[in-house]
């Protein structure tokens, strides 16, 4: 017997041995609709009282941000490059995915940074990325709440390690892609997808506890938000 | 309780190998060394005390956070229940998606499988995301054997690694060193250290941003352990904070994830409620900086090569108990570390499993079983003062307290029938002294000798053998002037059958307290 069959086997008859469950479970209480099938209750919030985009959602998000020492770029829709521009800071290379709309990061200006799109025509590899000083890209939904951006791979957002390995990496934001809870935003997302999610730039807090921001990933996360026009 | 003959034996990698799951020494001994290091005691305070103020302050932000935590204990409990069939699902999703998933009954089955992956991927060198499940197996350990180097990428465990120290802590291994320690630890042992080193815990970071960078661009394979695997489409989620995960899970061409076959969700709407409870209970933060979720291979994104290494070790021993199996809910955040009192002045250390504080007093010793009376791991459910703190720390809402009076009764039980040791004999005494009523009388009379030994603080803080055995570690309160049936019979002198005939004191009447002392419990 292999031992995937020997280990089924053995958990198939734990499980039987050990129901019912006692103590440390909870008691499931009613039969309204917070029990959905399984026996598990949900009473907890499931949506927002705010809608996406909203101002109120909108200044959660920006406060959160700014609590993790991220910063918060808003502009109106034409005038992402710009902020896009400010957002880059003294970069002097950045790489984008091959999808991100045109026109997001201005290369006309005299002084503006080498721009590489990833993928065109080879992917980049690691160490070249390692010589890149940022990174622009969309996202697929933030949350207020949590202070929570997504990417999910999209041809906006690229491949996971064009965000990891520049040291700056600016996001921009369409503000309804915002959102105001937790479950609103996982309930968004395409679970086979590759999903990285960032609250604030790479820290740590493993030194007695104070928390250290940059480690590993970016240490400088900006986020350009664009208002509806 | 009910009795479960499929009960695996564990094997350790090597009949030489400290088992990680168990140490040298019992608890009590373990820890008397620990509360006399001041420094330890120093640093433990602070970081507990920091980390308790954060949770406090995130958890009191949301107005459902108990919803959720009933919603996380009844998910924890339906996984237990359907566990079979879940794994079966994970499995036929991952491979799917272009995973390979493989099983392992124990440590050394574990430890294999791993290094036969890295071998057959020709490297001899491996980065590593923090992992209890690996650390469980004593992996790193074995591939060093093996001649395979593991390289722990995560900032508090390579502090551990390069001290060649243990972790203390699970979300914060190098919780027991202060920042003047780590300096010297790097200025020691980091090959590459720059030389005006100094104890800001940000230089200290920078430090091993430079240190660990090459190694992440170069990596070939990957070890990771899972915080969550969806049965239904095969995701697995690691949650982080540095980005050493990041990279970890993405650079390399392999990566291999071991993980307990507990940390099953079923469905992937479930973080919705995990990813609320694990950050805030563990780190104090509203999100962790870093999550990333793959599922299986992605073409042209991350590892191209994908294994699963789904892991028993003893879990089915506890999943076997129809009480122990709720301690398999544990999502290892460490809150109940953070808030137990035991844990913060005796260290993780002296508990001598990778689990310590009060999940790990009843993890610890139904993975592992206990082999007799002398199994140190008998000791841990004695690791604690049953405050209940860690229940109600609990993201899940484990009930460690009520777990840990199970298994210290099943250790008195165990330990029934054969000679009785002088504990036994004095709970023999106890019991016919109390279960005769003049008996008692005598006793509860005499005992007010007790009062002469007493100091002024009311306090009895030295007796003779074999009372000694008590009052060396803990201090007794001197026996009331009067007692409690003395202080009957004055009060209400005319029923003189005692309190328990008539009527009752009324309901809601509080009854005049005896005259105690009013002393402190020892």
């Amino acid at each position: 017997m292999s031992t995937r069959e020997e280990m089924l086997g053995r958990i198939r008859a734990a499980v039987a041995a050990g129901a019912p469950l006692a103590g440390g479970c909870v008691p499931l209480e009613g039969d309204g609709p917070d029990l959905a099938v399984d026996g598990v209750p949900r009473r907890y919030r499931r949506t927002g009282d705010q809608p996406p985009g909203s101002p109120a959602v909108l200044d959660v998000l920006v406060d959160r941000l700014e609590d993790y020492r991220a910063t918060v770029h808003r502009c109106a829709a034409a005038d992402v490059a710009r902020a896009v521009r400010t957002a880059l800071g003294d970069a002097r290379s950045v790489v984008v995915p091959p999808g991100l709309p045109d026109g997001t990061v201005d290369t006309a200006a005299p002084d503006a940074p080498e721009v590489v799109v990833d993928g065109r025509p080879e992917p980049l590899s690691a160490v070249a990325l390692d010589r890149i000083d940022a990174v622009v890209t969309a996202a697929r939904v933030a949350c207020a709440v949590t202070g929570t951006i997504v990417l999910d791979g999209e041809p906006d957002q690229g491949r996971r390690v064009i965000t990891l390995i520049p040291d700056r990496h600016v996001v921009v934001l369409r503000a309804e892609q915002v959102v105001q809870t937790w479950p609103e935003t996982v309930a968004l997302l395409e679970p086979t997808r590759p999903l990285t999610m960032i609250s604030g730039p790479s820290a740590t807090s493993d030194i007695e506890l104070s928390r250290v921001e940059g480690v590993h990933g970016p240490r400088n996360l900006q986020v350009v938000i664009v208002d509806p026009a | 309780m009910t009795t479960f003959l499929g009960v695996p034996t564990r094997r350790l990698a090597g009949p030489d190998d400290e088992d990680p799951l168990r140490g040298s020494r019992p608890f009590p001994a373990a820890a008397a060394d620990a509360v006399r290091d001041p420094v330890l005691r120093r640093n433990l305070r602070r970081a507990t005390t920091t980390i308790r103020a954060k949770r406090e302050h995130v958890v009191s932000e949301v107005a459902d956070w108990e919803d959720l935590r009933d919603t996380g204990s009844a998910v924890k409990a339906d996984v237990m229940a359907r566990l079979p069939e879940l794994l079966e699902q994970l499995e036929s999703a991952v491979t799917a998606r272009g995973g390979v998933v493989h099983w392992a009954a124990d440590a050394a089955e574990a430890n294999a499988i791993v290094t036969d992956l890295i071998r057959r991927t020709g490297a001899d060198e491996v980065i590593k995301v923090k992992s209890m499940a690996t650390q469980e197996i004593g992996l790193n350990e074995h591939l060093a054997e093996q001649g395979i180097a593991a390289i722990e990428t995560d900032l508090a465990e390579l502090i551990v690694q390069l001290a060649g120290d243990k972790p203390s802590h699970i979300l914060v291994p190098a919780i027991h060193r202060g920042r003047a320690e780590i300096r010297q630890i790097f200025l020691e042992r980091m090959a590459d250290v720059p030389p005006a080193l100094t104890d800001e815990p940000r230089v200290l970071a920078m430090a091993a941003r430079e240190h660990l960078r090459r190694k992440f661009l170069s990596a070939k394979v990957a070890v990771s352990g899972a915080n969550f695997a969806i049965a239904e489409t095969g995701t697995l989620a690691v949650v982080e904070s540095e980005g050493n995960g990041r990279m970890c899970l993405t650079l390399p061409e392999t990566l291999i994830t071991v993980m307990g076959i507990e940390k099953l969700l079923p469905s992937f709407g479930d973080l919705e409620v995990f990813l609320q409870l694990l950050p805030r209970s563990s780190t104090g933060e509203r999100m962790n900086p870093y999550t990333s979720l793959w599922t299986g291979v992605t073409p042209g994104d991350g590892p191209q090569e994908f294994h699963l290494v789904l892991l028993d070790n003893g879990r089915t021993n506890a999943l076997a108990d129809s009480l122990g199996r709720t301690a398999l809910h544990c999502i290892r955040c460490s809150a109940c570390l953070n808030v137990c009192p035991v844990y913060e002045r005796a260290g993780g250390h002296a508990y001598g499993s990778v689990y310590p504080g009060p999940i790990g007093a009843v993890l610890t010793p139904q993975l592992t079983g206990l082999t007799g009376g002398h199994d140190v791991n008998a000791t841990l459910p004695y690791a604690s003062t049953l405050c209940g703190a860690c229940f109600d720390a609990c993201p899940v809402k484990i009930d460690i307290p009520s777990m840990l009076v199970e298994l210290r009764g099943r250790a008195v039980d165990a330990g029934r029938g054969g000679v009785p040791d002088g504990w036994a004999a004095a709970m023999k005494a106890a019991s016919w002294v109390m279960s005769g009523e003049r008996r008692w009388s005598v006793a509860e009379t005499a005992s007010r000798a007790g009062r002469l030994v007493a100091g002024r603080r009311g306090r009895i803080s030295r007796l003779p053998f074999p009372l000694s055995r008590w009052t060396r570690s803990r201090d007794l309160p001197a026996p009331p002037a009067e007692t409690f049936r003395q202080w009957w019979a004055r009060t209400r002198g005319d029923d003189d059958a005692g309190p328990d005939a008539g009527n009752p004191p009324i309901a809601g009447t509080p009854a005049p307290r005896p005259a105690a002392d009013g002393g402190d419990r020892p």
